[in-house]
């Protein structure tokens, strides 16, 4: 593997019996896990082509202890990974030979639901999916919905912003959370946001979303609530090729419809999906586009006429509308099981995650397959077509020799395209160690400064999750070096908050 | 003298003179809320003018990037052509501070972060702010974010600069996301609430399925001598009557009945130039959960606050001639916060304009602040 890790301090890593006591004396015995067979488990996240066992696993309960435990290794400069379910797809919680992995599994309750102000304080455990179902008797839900909310953690969402297939209408995790307690590498604990809509001073909840646990460990999350729409239908249509589904996700939304839901499969990802759920998805075209309209029972019914008019109109064939709620879901199958499907097709898939302008989608497609041929690797592409954000399945076999790093550099290739069209490195699975070295395709060395300026405004020695994000890391004091007249800053007298 | 840097190089040397000189930049897209904020004389004004334009804009990309100091009127016109919307609906307090509406620019609204009525639902600037380009305190250009409607690609830098107020960058160009204009809506009403009760009904029918866009209450003597508890609805013809129906049937006990349309335009412009509250007393901003609004109002006497409420009780402006003290420590029992729009200069010198930060926080924003603008080029005292 050709990931360069920070260089591990072996001083830290001879100290680890200690380590653990020192834990211990905090969260007791039991939550301290330093066996071999206990830390196997931890050693990747849902980027499983790196491993690492991490020096200890760590698993708090409460905010103190969390406070107390970051405070212990800030003092002792040992490195933190947080860690939410392990699902991230980029590596954010890949473990450090010499750094604590702090789980935080058993911050596992849903606080408070207050439903007439429509939002939930839960603790960073709580699934996705749990939020929704503890709302969902009383009418609402939790709207980002990534494919992974069973296991995936809120914690987890808040520092990847992850979206979900509803994003396009309903948001990200940026868009759906107003507050967090966050604990600072130095154990001091903040509120950033709260339950008002505006924050009062810098949008400081608005930058640890996003930041992927180098910012602080999220304790609490407060989210706001929405409820469930009347009527959700779906549609299932076939184009005989990529360019015109495209053409009719342009024009879908310039009439002014922006759909629940708007997904694209090509050729490749279709014929996995159908042969592993089998639920009639055509396989005589080119691209399907799913999509979901919700609302009232009467805005569905008319729109579901609108977007069926537009779809005629580029060229569609064999539009399904759904019916019930079964053949809503069975459209939805496919595209959910993309991901196993695909995997069917051959030993390991890898998978990516740009974003482009959707009018780039036909060049950036024959782009694709041009890689493919090069790489001798094939590839399926689903699509959250209503924002952009591609996911191309990169099909490998890792007991191929070479065959891994193939791979990778043709994923590398997709994502500096996504750059050059004008898009961006990733739409919803971070940056974490996978495109971290991407990072100055889409990035000036001016600009990845300014960003880590504001990581060291939260954790000025680099201690939390250190090797992410960031494919150089400067020293805090470096990046704060400025010419400054006569050595005095200007107005002392001005109060400084 | 103003400085009026001409391109980003020139604005890039014009800060780092400023750093090392240790002068102060106070920056300005046009300046329509000059009369907001402690009055500052000893420091410069930066222009931002010559960052004008719209750079790119393609419709069905739902993406809109602009030169900071482009008019607001210029990018909602453009954006009026192709049936669509900033859906933050921008908040334009020029008419407030006794201004002309519409020259207030781009960059000023996204540095203030004021959002409208559709706050609400849609989200505000901060969720609108796809990306920027700007130089910070340091003198260097930067850029954050991107120019797509779905990234996750580093820090979301654009988050901070909604509300900075110029105090950490200087905005050289936006992108924002943008999306369809509703083709029709409805507005629906009902008399003689008080604010519990409008608060409770907000509170209903926004856990419905109608789809509420933006709720607002008027307490009596403000829009008429009843109280109006007013809600929109906006999206397609047939879905916008179906739910109409429907919070007609929810709000039966309220009484909500459709309004003529001029009379539903009159009640959403009040709340976009606030021509219903006196201008002579202090005005307030006070942010707060919802369901403590009525619990805020009623820490004043009756007569010493003239009020309305928007964002369903999230939103209260306040007019008033109590002290300020006052209003800060009732936000604050009320878990909210107050920002100061209006007040005579006197006023505005002794108390900031911003609501001041627990301990932890207000050290932990100092530092983000410093990341941007070390030698604090761009803080004028101001705020
Ligand atoms: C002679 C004359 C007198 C006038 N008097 C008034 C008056 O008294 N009141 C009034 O309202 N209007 C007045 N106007 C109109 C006013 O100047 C406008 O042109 C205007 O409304 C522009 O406002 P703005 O949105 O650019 O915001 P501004 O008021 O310029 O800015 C709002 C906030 O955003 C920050 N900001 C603005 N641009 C940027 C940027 N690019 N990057 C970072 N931060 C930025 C500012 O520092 C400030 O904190 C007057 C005009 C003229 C010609
Ligand atoms: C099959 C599959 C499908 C997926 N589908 C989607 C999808 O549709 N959309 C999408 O956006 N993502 C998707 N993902 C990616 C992943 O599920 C998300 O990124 C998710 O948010 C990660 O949550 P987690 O709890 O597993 O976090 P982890 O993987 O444990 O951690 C992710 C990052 O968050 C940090 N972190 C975790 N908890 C905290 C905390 N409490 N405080 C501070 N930092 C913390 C970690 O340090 C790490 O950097 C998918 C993943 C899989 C395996």
């Amino acid at each position: 593997m050709s990931l360069k890790m920070p260089e591990p301090d072996e001083g830290v890593i001879a100290r680890r019996a200690e380590i653990a006591a020192a834990l211990r004396a905090i969260v007791g015995e039991d939550n301290v896990i330093d066996s071999p067979t206990g830390l196997r488990p931890y050693e990747s996240d849902g980027l499983t082509a790196y491993r690492q066992v991490p020096l200890l696993v760590v698993l708090p309960e409460t905010t103190a202890q969390v406070s107390r435990i970051l405070a212990w290794c800030s003092e002792q400069g040992i490195k933190v990974v947080p860690r939410g379910s392990g699902t991230s797809l980029s590596g954010g919680a890949l473990p450090l030979e010499d750094a604590v992995l702090l789980g935080l599994g058993k911050f596992n309750r849903v606080l408070e639901v207050d439903y007439e102000d429509r939002l939930a304080v839960v603790q960073p455990g709580v699934t996705n999916l749990a939020i929704t179902k503890a709302v969902e008797d009383a009418g609402f839900y939790y709207a980002p919905d990534p494919s992974s909310q069973i296991a995936c953690s809120i914690g987890g969402n808040v520092a990847e912003n992850s979206g979900g297939v509803h994003c396009l209408k309903y948001g990200l995790t940026t868009n759906n959370v107003l507050g967090a307690e966050l604990v600072l590498m130095d154990g001091e604990v903040v509120r950033v946001g709260g339950r008002t809509l505006d924050a009062s001073g810098l949008d400081l909840l608005g930058v640890v979303v996003g930041s992927e646990g180098l910012v602080g460990v999220v304790t609490e999350v407060t989210v706001r609530l929405l409820p469930k729409p009347e009527a959700a239908r779906a549609m299932l249509i076939g184009f005989p090729s990529v360019e015109e589904a495209g053409h009719c996700v342009a024009d879908v939304i310039a009439s002014g419809i922006i759909p629940a839901g708007m997904e694209m499969m090509d050729r490749p990802a279709i014929h996995a999906a159908e042969a592993f759920v089998k639920v009639g998805y055509p396989l005589d075209v080119e691209a399907l586009l799913i999509v979901e309209l919700d609302g009232v029972a009467a805005e569905c019914t008319h729109l579901l006429e609108e977007v069926e008019a537009i779809a005629g109109r580029h060229g569609a064939v064999g539009i399904r509308v759904s019916t019930t709620e079964e053949e809503r879901n069975a459209f939805w199958a496919g595209r959910k099981a993309a991901f196993p499907a695909v995997g069917r097709l051959a030993p390991d898939y890898y998978c990516m995650d740009g974003t482009i302008p959707r009018r780039q989608l036909p060049r950036v497609l024959k782009r694709m397959g041009e890689l493919s041929e090069h790489y001798g690797l094939g590839v399926a592409n689903v699509f959250h077509a209503g924002d952009g954000n591609l996911h191309p399945l990169i099909l490998y076999d890792a007991n191929k020799p070479g065959e891994l790093d193939r791979a990778e550099e043709f994923g590398n290739d997709i994502l500096r395209l996504c750059v050059e069209v004008g898009g961006v490195l990733t739409g919803e699975h971070g940056v974490g160690v996978e495109k971290r070295d991407l990072m100055p395709e889409m990035f000036g060395e001016d600009d990845l400064k300014q960003q880590q300026r504001v990581k060291c405004a939260f954790d000025p020695d680099l201690l939390l999750n250190p090797g992410k994000v960031f494919p150089t890391l400067h020293r805090c004091a470096e990046l704060g070096r400025m010419h400054v007249h006569h050595g005095k800053v200007p107005f002392p007298d001005i109060p400084r908050f | 003298m103003i400085l009026r840097p001409a391109d980003e190089q020139e604005l890039c040397e014009t800060v780092r003179a400023a750093a090392s000189a240790g002068t102060r930049l106070s920056l300005e897209g046009g300046g329509s809320k000059v009369s907001m904020g402690r009055p500052v004389d000893d420091c410069r004004t930066l222009s931002l003018g010559a960052f004008s334009g719209i750079a790119d804009y393609d419709p069905p990309e739902l993406v809109l990037t602009a030169g900071a100091a482009t008019p607001l009127s210029q990018i909602e016109s453009a954006l009026a052509e192709n049936n669509q919307m900033l859906a933050f609906e921008p908040f334009d307090l020029a008419p407030i501070l006794g201004g002309e509406p519409g020259v207030t620019t781009i960059g000023g609204v996204v540095a203030s972060g004021l959002a409208g009525s559709q706050r609400l639902v849609h989200g505000g600037v901060r969720d609108h702010l796809l990306g920027f380009r700007a130089v910070s305190g340091r003198g260097d250009a930067f850029v954050a974010g991107g120019k797509v409607v779905k990234n996750v690609t580093g820090y979301d830098l654009s988050k901070l600069m909604c509300g900075s107020w110029g105090r950490l960058a200087a905005l050289m160009e936006v992108t924002l996301k943008v999306l369809p204009r509703p083709a029709s809506q409805a507005t629906l009403i009902a008399r003689d609430l008080d604010p519990r009760a409008a608060w409770a009904s907000f509170a209903r029918l926004l856990g419905s399925q109608a789809e509420i866009a933006a709720a607002a209450h008027f307490p009596p003597g403000t829009l008429e001598d009843h109280a109006i508890s007013a809600v929109r609805l906006q999206g397609f013809a047939p879905s916008v009557d179906a739910r109409a129906a429907m919070v007609e049937r929810i709000g039966s006990a309220e009484g909500y009945r459709r309004a003529d349309a001029s009379v539903a335009t009159g009640i959403w412009a009040s709340l976009r130039d606030l021509s219903v509250l006196p201008r002579n007393p202090a005005m307030w901003r006070v942010s707060l959960p919802a369901r403590q609004a009525p619990d805020f109002l009623e820490a004043f006497a009756p007569g010493d606050v003239r009020w309305v409420m928007d964002w369903a009780g999230g939103l209260i402006w306040l007019s008033t001639d109590r002290p300020a003290e006052m209003v800060r420590t009732a936000a604050q029992r009320c878990n909210g916060h107050a920002m100061l729009l209006r007040a005579s200069a006197d006023i505005r010198r002794a108390v900031p304009t911003l609501h001041t930060q627990p301990d932890a926080l207000a050290r932990l924003e100092e530092r983000v602040r410093r990341a941007f603008d070390p030698a604090s080029v761009f803080e004028t005292g101001r705020f």
